[in-house]
């Protein structure tokens, strides 16, 4: 069978259990004792050996297998965890990651596994022969009981439920269905026969269980128990209307018969069930819930949809064209004139500004995509360095659109990998300057107005202002005035000057030859900025400010002798018109002064060698801008209007164009360049 | 441009700048326009004469008179412009006029003579005899090439 139809899906979930994985890894290793986090882990480590066998990838099967087995020890209480069989499993994930990332990118997601294998069977077979024999005993019991004509087994609350529905009239039946055996589509044929059964009647159990068969982790059959006031020949009929089901076989419960196995398995459970019977009312209920969590899980099923990212990136890019008919809509409304038309056409403006909030709200990710890896990347990276770190990630399930995040990862690592290896100190400093032991890097996400902003904090040693000017003079930077005039602010500032490096020895950690000045460009051409603050001793905070989305944005269109440009409002503190007169000079400058404070006043014209062709009057427009706690005026000759417009490239063969930051095209079908004020300001 | 093998033809889009003809590989040629509004970008070489709204993409343009360094003229009625695609590049040609497509037989393409000496010489692969026109061959590839230093430079301030 042709597998590539299904090797999207396979990548995305294996992605997934592999995160699910590592998350609970690190979870297990604060608890070790939590046998619940092993189970979540084995259930993932499990799914992924039943996908990656279909799907033909041995060495990934083959890894995943060794580690359920371990995982199955440690389940069973057979294993003590201890910080190697953490490494190793941890080692065993790496590879896993670094298996699917191959297949990702179109390799054969083979690998050398054979050294973890080895590891992880060490592990498993240094006490494991006791568990083998204990194995092999349960299922030595196990087997006679299989032999019966009732296939699932039940526990006691099962049994209780069946023994409650048939005192109440139903009737039970246990539905073995299969399927054809060229069905594609089975976890939907499962899905359909559900639908048909819970129409009629409750199911209480199915074997394999829900999820199992969610997933497809079956052959072609599998075992529902339902409870119905349907005949049995009539659920027979139903079952084999759902297409590619090839038998439905139908026996009826005998619960004593149940009853009588389930005494010899359990001791004792034959007390419970007249019990349960006194107390019905408070046996339904559970009854009742499990009911509600089918159906709330099935809801969120039919809730979302996957959706290929390439197609949203379509939408939103017919989205733009409309966006730009729009804007000619509106102008050449606004010269005819005519009321209907202007009617219409606002109509069809606010319309499509609700649409324009859904496709952009239908791009937008949590965080959480890019903050996941960083827990196992910053033990591995602590481990590494001997250092004790705890990671806090707050608000992780902020929203930014997807162009942000893809880019966002590698700046993040950069600056965490920073903080870890300059930042926090080795244990013995921290305690000898009566710190705790451990060091905190905090990574927090929160939204403000139009921003999302990231902030990194460590309580390390914070910033060193006399290193940091002893690196800035030996590396020419900055001049010996310069140096002692400079702020603190200033001198962090020089942190992401490029060929800045502060680490005194270069470590495999941070400082391999690409500095602060990178992660600085990186965010900038994202459109957001960033900053930092540093208390010396006291730790250290970068702040990055990044926009919501980088499509589509709000801008203010102004005119410049004939030319129209266009200054995001992001940007934009408010725009004044001021008299020739109110300019003053300082130092060579042209300077106004706005609301007690001292611009500098910059003209568009003259930095954009804008032609000229009219004469200036007396008056002039001022839009004043800031970059971070900087603040400007641009001198224009009049200002348009604001609107809505979607940012478009130079293209690649104009990628640089000096403070220009993209183009978008008008109403009238001109394009207008993007002033990009962070290049304006130094 | 790879010379072709004898018996070939090389279809052509034929074009004028100052009463002479030039040539470009008709694989490398997108669509031909009249004149839109141009926008200028300020602070960038000075043959990139500005960017233009090309259905909805933004198209920098250049103006291959001032590329060979000719003087420069008031675009008219006649003057086009050639959108060409170069690797992952769409960039629009100014030409005086632009109204032939013709098949060069492969073996009149002859290699660019040695001495020309002019600033448009580097930018030829070969010229072609065709009937009675002499069609100069223009290399795209290096017409479009501008100082990359500055691009750099520009990536990494």
């Amino acid at each position: 069978m042709d597998m590539n139809q299904y090797l999207e899906v396979f990548i995305d979930e294996s992605k997934e259990h592999l995160q699910t994985c590592s998350e609970q890894l690190l979870e297990l290793e604060k608890s070790p004792s939590d046998l619940a986090i092993v189970n979540e882990i084995f259930r993932s480590a499990h799914t992924l050996k039943g996908m990656s066998a279909t799907m033909g990838y041995e060495d990934l099967a083959k890894l995943t297998h060794e580690m359920e087995n371990v995982l199955d020890a440690i389940r069973n209480q057979k294993i003590v965890l201890g910080s190697e069989i953490f490494d190793v499993i941890f080692q065993a994930v790496d590879d896993l990651e670094a298996m699917v990332m191959s297949i990702a990118e179109g390799g054969d997601g083979k690998r050398d596994v054979s050294r973890v294998v080895g590891q992880l069977q060490l592990i498993e077979t240094g006490e494991s022969s006791p568990i083998s024999i204990v194995k092999l005993e349960t299922a030595a019991t196990a087997a006679p009981v299989n032999q019966t004509d009732i296939k699932s087994s039940y526990d006691e609350f099962e049994l209780t439920v069946l023994q409650q529905s048939k005192e109440q009239g139903f009737e039970s039946y246990e539905i073995t269905v299969g399927l054809r055996e060229d069905c594609l589509l089975k976890a939907a044929r499962v899905y359909m026969v559900f639908e048909v059964l819970e129409k009629v009647g409750e199911v209480i159990k199915s074997t394999p269980s829900a999820e199992a068969l969610e997933e497809e982790q079956f052959d072609q059959e599998f075992t529902v128990t339902v409870i119905t006031k349907e005949s049995s020949s009539d659920l027979q009929k139903k079952i084999m209307k759902v297409s590619e089901v090839q038998k439905a076989e139908i026996s009826a419960i005998d619960l004593d018969k149940l009853r009588f196995r389930a005494d010899e398995g359990v001791v004792g459970s034959t007390i419970i069930a007249p019990e349960a019977a006194e107390e019905k009312p408070e046996m339904l209920q559970p009854q009742e819930e499990m009911k509600k969590k089918t159906s709330t899980a099935r809801q969120a099923n039919n809730k979302t949809i996957r959706v290929n990212i390439e197609r949203l990136d379509i939408l939103m890019n017919l989205f733009e064209e409309l966006v730009i008919d729009r804007g000619r809509l509106e102008q050449i409304s606004r010269d005819l004139n005519n009321q209907e038309l202007d009617e219409t056409v606002e109509r069809m403006s606010r319309i499509s500004g609700d649409l324009q909030n859904i496709i952009l709200n239908m791009r937008m990710m949590p965080v959480d995509t890019v903050f996941n890896r960083f827990p196992k990347m910053v033990r591995t990276l602590a481990r590494d360095l001997n250092k004790k770190i705890n990671l806090d990630i707050i608000g992780a399930e902020t929203e930014l659109d997807r162009t942000v995040i893809d880019e966002i990862g590698d700046p993040l690592v950069h600056l965490l990998r920073n903080a870890i290896d300059h930042g926090v100190e080795t244990p013995e400093v921290r305690l000898a300057d009566g710190k705790s032991e451990e060091g905190t890097v905090v990574l927090r996400a929160y939204h403000s107005g139009n921003h999302v902003f990231i902030e990194i904090t460590d309580d390390g040693a914070g910033v060193s202002r006399d290193r940091v000017l002893k690196k800035a003079l030996g590396n020419g930077i900055i001049s010996e005035q310069m140096a002692a005039a400079l702020t603190d602010k200033q001198v962090y500032e020089l942190l992401f000057a490029s060929g800045f490096s502060t680490a005194e020895t270069i470590s495999g950690v941070s400082g391999r030859g690409v500095g602060l000045d990178v992660v600085k460009n990186t965010i900038e051409s994202l459109g957001g900025s960033i900053s930092i603050n540093s208390t010396e001793g006291e730790g250290s905070t970068f702040l990055i400010q990044l926009p919501l989305t980088l499509s589509i944005i709000s801008v203010m269109l102004v005119e410049i002798q004939r030319e129209k440009f266009a200054i995001p409002l992001s940007s934009i503190i408010e725009t004044a018109i001021i008299r020739k007169q109110e300019i003053m000079y300082a130092h060579n400058q042209q300077v106004i002064d706005f609301r007690g404070k001292v611009l500098p006043l910059l003209f568009l014209k003259d930095i954009f060698e804008v032609p000229v062709f009219e004469e200036e009057d007396e008056f002039l427009s001022i839009v004043i801008v800031r970059k971070g706690d900087k603040m400007a005026g641009l001198a224009v000759d009049s200002f348009i209007g604001q609107q809505e417009i979607v940012l478009k490239s130079l293209g690649n063969y104009l990628s640089y164009a000096f403070a220009i930051s993209g183009a978008t095209i008008l109403g009238d079908g001109q394009v207008a360049l993007i002033v990009d004020c962070n290049a304006l300001i130094k | 441009m790879s010379i072709q093998a004898a018996g070939e033809e090389v279809k052509v889009i034929v074009f004028q700048i100052m009463d002479k003809e030039y040539a470009i590989p008709v694989h490398q040629v997108r669509a031909i326009e009249k004149v839109l509004h141009l926008t200028r970008v300020p602070r960038t070489v000075p043959f990139i004469k500005g960017v233009i709204n090309l259905r909805g993409v933004i198209t920098p343009i250049i103006d291959l008179r001032s590329r060979f360094e000719l003087e420069e003229t008031v675009y008219t009625e006649s003057t086009r412009i050639i959108i060409v695609s170069m690797e992952d590049m769409e960039v629009g040609i100014i030409v005086d006029a632009a109204n032939d497509v013709i098949d060069i037989p492969a073996i009149d393409i002859e290699p660019q003579p040695e001495v020309v000496g002019t600033a448009e010489a580097e930018y030829i692969s070969g010229v072609a005899k065709v009937e009675k026109r002499l069609l100069i061959l223009v290399n795209l590839e290096k017409v479009l090439k501008h100082e990359q230093g500055r691009e750099s430079i520009g990536m990494e301030g």
